[in-house]
């Protein structure tokens, strides 16, 4: 570039630093997102690193100060809608790889709790596992979740609620069986779980 | 409220394992004992996500981003 007689109005780079910040900060959540919704490490990570790439790539349409991380929630989540349309067919073997990785998963030493959580959450329909995951677990207010899914506030509140009642009876009732145990040992593992949990918590 | 929840949660527990009787749960106790039960799959669903959340975030991740990032700001003079 030739002389520096009057700087650009908005310096790009200071910018972009700003943005990119915040954007490796968003990382792991986008992550732990992906992974709620594929099921499957790798898939994930692959989920991850596009709608990152994407945010990168559309952050002039981002206005700095508005909420980032639902921002960049949307962005993944319509990345991974967007890819399971262009393949139908693979869509149809997300659960059964989401099961296969669930159970794949179990290493002996997570607590049983969290294999039967996750097992149950991969017969959720789809809707209402996203919409559970985000308000749950996310840390989304219904509003944000709902600019998210792209849908309205109520409609956010009844998914969460449905999937709310349908974990429950899954983990009570036990709609799968494992290793020969009961499946209904799984709400109780859960709760005793929850438990030490809530008591490391504090 | 976690210490308190605890405790609730045990009473839950141990109500489970000595006084109910197969197949009917105690009135009254339901609506409480659902909502012990909705907590403590909160609880769970939330460390759940914060596992991943906590995991070391993979170098390619930066890599792939210091690399957007270079293409950008057009030091392209190869």
């Amino acid at each position: 570039m030739s002389g520096a007689t009057n700087p650009p109005p908005k310096p790009p780079s200071a910018d972009d630093d700003a943005f990119k910040k915040e954007l490796v900060g968003l990382i792991p959540h986008l992550r732990a997102f992906a992974r709620t919704l594929t099921g499957d490490p790798t898939a994930a990570d692959d989920l991850a690193q596009d709608a990152m790439m994407k945010a990168w790539d559309a952050r002039a349409s981002y206005q700095m100060g508005t909420n980032m991380k639902a921002w960049t929630f949307m962005i993944l989540r319509n990345q991974f809608y967007s890819e399971k349309r262009r393949s139908w067919r693979q869509s149809q073997l997300d659960q059964e790889a989401a099961e296969r990785t669930l159970v794949a998963v179990d290493d002996p030493e997570s607590p049983v709790a969290l294999d039967e959580l996750r097992l149950a959450l991969a017969t959720l329909p789809e809707e209402q596992r996203e919409a559970l995951i985000l308000v749950g677990a996310g840390g989304f207010a219904y509003e944000e979740a709902a600019e998210i899914c792209q849908c309205a506030v109520g409609t956010v509140k009844s998914r969460v609620s449905r999937a709310r009642k349908a974990l429950q009876a899954t983990l009570e009732k036990g709609g799968y069986a494992r290793d020969g145990r009961a499946a209904g040992d799984a709400m109780r593992s859960i709760l005793a779980d929850a438990d030490r949990l809530s008591s490391v918590r504090d | 409220m976690g210490l308190n929840n605890s405790v609730r949660v045990a009473t839950v527990l141990s109500m489970t394992d000595q006084t109910n009787p197969p197949g009917k749960p105690p009135k009254g106790a339901g609506l409480e004992e659902a909502r012990l039960r909705q907590q403590a799959i909160g609880v769970k669903l939330r460390h759940m996500f914060d596992e991943v959340v906590n995991e070391p975030v993979p170098d390619e991740f930066l890599d792939i981003l210091r690399r957007a990032d270079k293409r950008s700001s057009g030091e392209g003079g190869a």
